[in-house]
C-alpha cells in the first residue's frame, strides 16, 4: 500500500511539473510574439518595462484559466488593435505582405521550370 | 522576344519595390493608440487602495453618470502636472473620479495625496499592473471617460488645458 502511495505522488508530481514545463512554452511562445509598444523593436519576452512584464503576468494568469493562444492574442487585439502581434493575421490589410512571397516563388519556379524546359529542347 | 518582356518586368517590379518602400517609411512604427472609443468597459475584479475589500468594475460604474478613471502613480512625474485639472475636475457634480494606483507603494501614494489634495471619490490598487492592461493602458498617466458603461474618451499622457475643457464640454 505504501509503494503504491509513493508511485502515486511520484505520478502526480511528474505531470505536474511536465504541465508546467508545458504551460512555461506557451507562455514563451506567446510572449515572444507579442510587441513591446513603449520599447521598439523589443517583444515582450525580451523586455524589463513595467509595461512588458505586467503583459507577461496577464499572458501567464490567462494560460492558467484556460485560454488558448489564439484567444490570448485576440483578447490582446481587442487592448491594443493588430499592432501588438509580431504575427499578423491575414486580412485586407496584410493581403500583400503574405502573398507576395508566394507570388515571387510561383514567378520565380516558372521561370526555372521554363529554363530548364529550353536546355532540355 | 525575350528581352521585350523582361524590361517592363524589371521596371515594373522596380516600381512595385519603390512603391511599398515608399508607403512603408512614411508609415509610423509607434504605437498611436485609439482616443475616441466606444467600447465597454473591461471586467475585473480589484482591490480597494489601503483597504482589504474587493470590487468587481460593475460596482465600480454602476451609477448613471460620468466616470473618470486616472491610472496614476506617486513615482510618475507627469501625474503631478495634471493633478490640478483633476481637482478642478473634483468640483464637477456629474463626474465621479476614479483613481487606479499603479504599482506603487501604499505608503508614496498617500504621501502624494496629501501633499496635492486627492480628487478621487474611489481609489484601487493595481500593485502588479494586470488591472492597466485590462483598460488596455500602457502607461502612466492615462485617463478614460465613462458613460453608460462605455469608454468614450480615451487620454494618452497627462491631461492638459484642452483636454480638460474638452472633459468639461461633455460634462455639462
Amino acid at each position: 500500500m505504501k509503494i503504491l502511495n509513493f508511485l502515486v505522488i511520484i505520478i502526480f508530481l511528474f505531470n505536474l511539473n511536465v504541465s508546467n514545463a508545458n504551460d512555461r512554452n506557451l507562455n514563451s511562445k506567446i510572449t515572444k510574439n507579442l510587441r513591446c509598444l513603449i520599447c521598439q523593436g523589443q517583444s515582450i519576452h525580451d523586455s524589463d518595462t513595467e509595461f512588458a512584464n505586467s503583459l507577461k503576468l496577464v499572458v501567464e494568469k490567462k494560460i492558467t484559466e484556460g485560454m488558448s493562444e489564439n484567444e490570448i492574442y485576440e483578447f490582446l487585439k481587442t487592448k491594443y488593435g493588430e499592432w501588438i502581434l509580431y504575427d499578423p493575421a491575414l486580412n485586407q490589410k496584410t493581403y500583400i505582405l503574405w502573398l507576395l512571397p508566394l507570388l515571387l516563388f510561383l514567378i520565380g519556379g516558372a521561370i526555372i521550370f521554363k529554363n530548364l524546359k529550353i536546355k532540355k529542347n | 522576344m525575350k528581352t521585350k518582356i523582361l524590361l517592363p518586368f524589371i521596371i515594373v517590379s522596380f516600381l512595385f519595390i519603390f512603391f511599398i518602400l515608399y508607403v512603408g517609411l512614411n508609415r509610423s512604427n509607434i504605437y498611436i493608440p485609439e482616443t475616441v472609443t466606444n467600447e465597454k468597459i473591461p471586467t475585473f475584479k480589484v482591490k480597494v487602495f489601503n483597504s482589504e475589500k474587493k470590487l468587481t468594475s460593475i460596482e465600480i460604474f454602476e451609477n448613471d453618470i460620468y466616470y473618470l478613471l486616472n491610472i496614476w502613480a506617486s513615482w510618475c512625474i507627469p501625474c503631478r502636472d495634471e493633478h490640478p485639472y483633476l481637482m478642478e475636475l473634483k468640483k464637477n457634480k456629474k463626474l465621479e473620479i476614479v483613481g487606479l494606483n499603479y504599482k506603487d507603494k501604499v505608503k508614496n501614494a498617500n504621501n502624494f495625496l496629501n501633499e496635492l489634495n486627492n480628487p478621487y471619490t474611489l481609489i484601487l490598487s493595481d500593485t502588479d499592473g494586470t488591472i492597466a492592461i485590462e483598460w488596455g493602458a500602457y502607461g502612466v498617466p492615462e485617463t478614460f471617460l465613462i458613460y453608460n458603461g462605455k469608454i468614450i474618451k480615451k487620454i494618452i499622457g497627462p491631461m492638459n488645458n484642452n483636454l480638460f475643457k474638452e472633459i468639461e464640454s461633455v460634462v455639462k
